[in-house]
């Protein structure tokens, strides 16, 4: 048991510490007949989400536990235009004690270090995140690069990466231009997933595809691929602000590229489905999802996040119930 | 496991589906099943009992009672006697009960998946996800076809008593494949479910005493082989629907041969899963696991044989084992289980002894690292490779868990290796080229070809197999006509229809010199031929004047003329406008030389018939269209009509020239090639076309002409394991003796059990009828989005 405890604190050290160097996805030089070798068949893609969460599911004590590495792998998140520094800091609080302490103690899980993966915000706001999370081991991240539409002039694109790293930010979640996905300019979508990988220095890049306006799943794949060739760390569906959000057949389609990847070149990269998870039972379709496609390995934080921000309520009234038998409400949990 | 150890290790744990509510169902029956006829619960006649098991488990679920012949007379008799009543209470009324059932099986439908996993051993999600949801939907479709009956198609009638033997690997669902198109047309079923699997059988006759369906309209009988048996053989039964092994199938079909029993059969299969180097190979992996890990395998159609790709099958090698991996065999009850138990001991056993023979043989067999559990059938998914045409588990219908994979080098070794097999249900077709997919689906020979999927079923597509998988289509318009006659049928005696004339005497006493002597010879490939016999049969007219000479065909005739039909196998892929033009150069050209036929058959009326029977088949010949059934998925899924292949046609004595081209030119008008005996007792109307057929551009080959006694012909038609179909108008015996060699290699037959028909009445003698015979449906399911 002591043994079983120790590895879980080894495993989420690692998963909170920005994964070690040497397994990181360096990229690679852009292999163009690769990326237009990418088959995806949509309707068989879709046939295969569907029974995703229909093949597998976790009941009680199973259930609880996966609900409580959900919450270790979620990006807690607010994009808001009127986000404060007090806001901000009421949601890295949450962070650090993303469920009340007595249902951990029930679950019999007080002893583990139950945090969110890491907290997710607007440049402005890194600086506030950084010094509320100071000491609980929780990275920031902020999106940049121009987020959501990823329009604004590229050098200022990259000196926004340099001003978040500065000011703190561990993890980038950069946009890229959808139009060079839409017109097939595959090299161009590389030099600048490339510039941005080399812009965030030691911090980790997450490259949103925006999915919902890439028009086809095949387009998805091959921008998933070229993003990992140039150095993407993780690679993430949505901003959270386009029509369509995080899907099971997109996200099917980009743990299959990561897999690919892997396979070829020996690095992992990590997933981050983003946008519209809100309720408990999605949270478990993604990590179904990651366990069937690509192993536990990406059930833990070092390469698997959701971008979440009214996902973790459910998540706690669910625990609730698990302990309790009785449905819960949200008013019972603290807010974010 | 505590809640701190699972989120360390994440498995996945048990998550049971109770079966509380369904064991107390057996409970409340006192453990018993009983017989349900005439809307009574009897017990059987036999008090003969055997147990059904949980194959999970191996433990005895209930006893289900062994009907014997009294309990097969009673439900017979109770259903002939409710049939003219359910069929007279119209179409409206029948869409009511049976919109009754769709909806009493949905209200019930988890105690339906439940007690279907219980008895057969797949898995919930599948009972739950997509059996008992397809049996919901064969019903609401067929409620809607018993609603439009009247209207759809008003000159057909229901065929009567329908007796219907289903197996057990998907039992509810093959029950509602069966019931809901009788019930829709107008008859009345006794249905026995497999010996394995009675359960939901006797809670789905639970459901038609809910919903007050009229005594003796449904009628289920359990029991063993014997009572199946039973079943085929009763002597007031209008027709036979199976589904089964290809080896029952054969001896249902010696057993009903010249009972006049209309007969479906849907058997066994050896599915080619063709994936090509331009495939979305996660797809294909995910594919292969619904293929052939659906069901445990146990599945007809189940996609057992893998044709990949030489340049692609290493990979997809690599990537099937990793998914292996992680598939999860045991308790079917638990939700988050995809592979459940073999159906019993003894199955296991037959696959475990294939397994062993694919290895013995030299084959490499690859299974996951992980065991299955030890209590009850249950046996892993298994992929063999190194595997050629020759070896056992490539051509054996293993029915497990059990998949081979072997390479092909183009689209044309692909069609080859799919078609090398006696079976032809399905076949899956894996390419993300539209060009590639529809120029392999219709040279697959097979009733189902899904294009990048597998395993899709649907009330509204025809399934049915080619070949030695059966014949007859379940679902959609197809699989209507299965429990259909044309109205006409109803009054039809054992006796030959007359022609409009006698024969004409030899022509009659000349001046001058004798005429000049004519050799009536065979017509093989497109040539005269004469016989291989060296014999000639004496042509008689009416009144038995010697009118001249046919020459005696014989087995070797027969044989030469199969050969000529398939090497012009072209045909079938002529345009239908080019098989209209050659159509109708024949009318033109008969006319031409109406005169003479007029003559030779002793009146200009049946000439003119003939000639507008080719413009009759000429216009069809580009306008027999398929559908596009309305299938719940985004896709089109194309019912095609495809030729049969090679016809051996034994035509009727009436109307020599009519009945020879009244059935002939159907045939070839669907692209069809012919082998031909024409009427026994006057050929030679037949013998003079084919110098018709030579000056009217009728490729060589497509139909053959061989002259002699017809059912010494028909003998070696039926038995020959090379000739698709076979037709047969001439005795009762005869027409017995087609139906019984015809199992040999189970081509579909249509004879006439030695009854009329009137060659000249256009209902009877041309249309539809005739062009379903001619043709077989594809259906081809073709998923699209980008």
């Amino acid at each position: 048991m002591a043994t079983a405890i120790n590895k879980v604190q080894r495993a989420l050290r690692i998963g909170h510490a920005a994964h070690p160097e040497e397994g990181r996805n360096p990229g690679m030089p852009l292999d163009l007949g690769w990326v237009r070798d990418v088959r995806v068949n949509t309707s068989a893609v879709e046939r295969r989400a569907a029974t995703i969460g229909t093949r597998r599911t976790v009941k009680k004590e199973w259930q609880a536990a996966w609900l409580l590495r959900a919450i270790t792998c979620m990006d807690l998140t607010t994009l808001s235009g009127d986000d404060t520094p007090g806001t901000v800091r009421r949601m890295c609080a949450k962070a650090r004690q993303p469920v009340r302490h007595d249902l951990l103690e029930d679950l019999g899980v007080a002893h583990l270090p139950i945090r969110v993966g890491a907290v997710c915000v607007y440049h402005t706001l890194v600086a506030t995140a950084v010094e509320a999370l100071e000491g609980s081991g929780i990275p920031v991240a902020a999106v940049s690069t121009g987020f959501p539409a990823g329009l604004s002039p590229f050098p200022q694109r990259v000196a926004e990466i340099h001003a978040s790293v500065e000011a703190g930010a561990r993890e980038i979640d950069i946009v890229v231009t959808r139009a060079h996905v839409l017109t097939g300019n595959w090299e161009a979508l590389y030099d600048e997933v490339k510039a941005f990988r080399e812009a965030c220095g030691d911090a980790h890049l997450k490259a949103i595809l925006a999915t919902g306006e890439l028009g086809t799943l095949r387009n998805v794949g091959r921008a998933s691929l070229v993003a990992m060739m140039a150095g993407a760390d993780f690679i993430k569906t949505s901003t959270g602000k386009e029509n369509a959000n995080a899907t099971l057949p997109v996200s099917l389609v980009m743990t299959r590229a990561i897999r690919e990847y892997q396979e070829r070149t020996g690095h992992k990269v990590g997933f981050k489905p983003a946008g519209g998870i809100r309720a408990a039972k999605q949270s478990l379709e993604w990590l179904l999802l990651m366990k069937e496609e690509l192993g536990s390995e990406w059930l833990r934080p070092d390469l698997f996040r959701f971008g979440a921000s009214g996902l973790l309520t459910d998540i706690e009234r669910q625990l609730e119930h698990h302990l309790t038998g009785r449905y819960s409400a949200a008013h019972r949990h603290p807010m974010a | 496991m505590t809640v701190a150890e699972i989120f360390e290790t994440m498995e996945y744990g048990p998550a049971p589906e109770s079966s509380s509510l369904a064991l107390k169902w057996i409970e409340e029956r006192g453990g018993d099943g009983r017989l349900f006829i005439n809307n009574e619960w009897r017990a059987p006649s036999t008090d003969e009992y055997f147990d059904t098991i949980n194959p999970a488990s191996t433990r005895p679920l209930a006893r289900i009672p062994q009907a014997g012949s009294e309990d097969v007379d009673a439900a017979v008799a109770a259903a002939r006697a409710a049939q003219p009543g359910w069929w007279e209470i119209g179409g409206h009324a029948r869409a009511r009960y049976m919109y009754a059932i769709a909806r009493q099986v949905q209200k019930h439908s988890r105690l339906f998946a439940v007690m279907e996993s219980l008895d057969n051993g797949k898995p919930i999600r599948e009972s739950r996800d997509i059996d008992i949801p397809l049996v919901a939907r064969h019903f609401y479709h067929h409620a809607g076809w018993a609603q439009l009956l009247d209207s759809e198609m008003p000159d057909q009638v229901a065929v009567g008593v329908v007796g219907q033997i289903i197996p057990w690997n998907f039992p509810l669902l093959m029950l509602a494949w069966k019931i809901a198109p009788a019930l829709a047309t107008g008859n009345t079923v006794v249905l026995k479910p497999a010996e394995f699997t009675s359960l939901t059988a006797l809670l789905f006759a639970e459901i038609c005493e809910d919903v007050g369906l009229p005594p003796g309209v449904v009628n289920i009988i359990t029991g063993d082989g014997r009572t199946g048996e039973l079943l085929v053989q009763h002597h007031d039964i209008d027709k036979i629907a199976f589904t089964g092994s290809t080896e029952v199938g054969r001896i249902i079909r010696v057993a009903t041969a010249g009972s006049g029993k209309k007969l479906s059969l849907e058997l066994g299969g050896k599915s080619p899963f063709v994936v090509f180097d331009d495939a979305d190979l996660d797809s294909v992996v995910e594919g292969v696991v619904d293929a052939i890990w659906f069901n445990q395998g146990q599945v007809c159609c189940a996609g057992s044989r893998i044709l990949a790709h030489e340049g692609i099958a290493e990979k997809l090698t690599a990537k099937l084992r990793a998914r292996m991996e992680t598939l999860r065999v045991g308790d079917p009850l638990d939700k988050g289980v995809d592979i459940g138990a073999i159906i019993a001991p003894v199955q296991l056993e037959k696959i475990q002894e294939l397994v062993k023979q694919g290895t013995e043989e030299g084959a490499t067999m690859w299974q996951p690292s992980w065991s299955c559990p030890q209590e009850g059938c249950f046996f892993p998914p298994t992929l063999f490779t190194d595997v050629a045409p020759s070896s056992t588990v490539a051509q054996v219908e293993i029915f497990g868990p059990v998949v081979v994979l072997m390479t092909f080098r183009t689209p044309a070794e692909a069609v080859a290796l799919a078609n090398n097999t006696r079976y032809g249900l399905a076949a899956s077709v894996w390419t993300e080229s539209v060009n590639l997919a529809l120029d392999i689906a219709p040279r697959i020979k097979a009733g189902t070809v899904w294009v990048n999927s597998t395993n899709l079923f649907d009330a509204a597509a025809g399934f049915g197999g080619y070949r030695e998988s059966g014949f007859g289509r379940e679902g959609g318009r197809e699989g209507l006509y299965e429990y259909l006659k044309p109205s006409w049928e109803r009054g039809q005696t054992i006796q030959e229809s007359a022609s409009f004339a006698v024969q004409p005497d030899k022509a009659g006493r000349r001046e001058g010199p004798p005429p000049i002597d004519r050799t009536a010879k065979l017509y093989i490939g497109g040539k005269q031929a004469r016989p291989d016999s060296g014999y000639s049969v004496q042509v008689r007219d009416a009144r038995g004047a010697l009118v001249g000479e046919a020459g005696r065909g014989n087995r070797k005739d027969i044989r030469n003329a199969v050969e000529a039909a398939h090497k012009a196998a072209g045909w079938a892929r002529q345009t239908g406008h080019n098989r209209a033009q050659i159509l109708y150069y024949l009318a033109e050209n008969l006319a031409a030389r109406s005169d003479e036929f007029a003559r030779r058959v002793g009146n200009q009326q049946e000439v003119e018939l003939a000639i507008q029977r080719l413009y009759t088949y000429a216009a069809w010949a580009d306008k027999w269209d398929g559908d596009v059934h309305h299938t719940p998925l985004r896709n089109v899924t194309i019912a095609m009509p495809e030729a049969m292949g090679v016809v051996g046609i034994c035509c009727p004595d009436a109307f020599p020239l009519l009945g020879f081209v009244s059935l002939v030119m159907p045939a070839i008008a669907m692209g069809n090639t012919v082998v031909a005996a024409p009427s026994e007792r006057f050929p030679l109307a037949a013998t003079d076309f084919y110098q018709v057929l030579d000056t009217s551009d009728v490729p060589g080959g497509v139909i053959n002409i061989v002259t002699g006694v017809r059912d010494e012909l028909a003998e070696t038609l039926a038995a020959h394991d090379d000739v698709d179909a076979m037709w047969y108008f001439g005795s009762q015996e005869g027409s017995a003796t087609v139906e019984r060699l015809s199992a040999g290699n189970m081509k579909r037959t249509w004879v006439n059990y030695g009854k009329g028909r009137d060659w000249a009445d256009r209902q009877q003698g041309e249309g539809p009828e005739f062009l379903r015979h001619a043709t077989h449906v594809k259906n081809i399911w073709v998923p699209y989005g980008e």
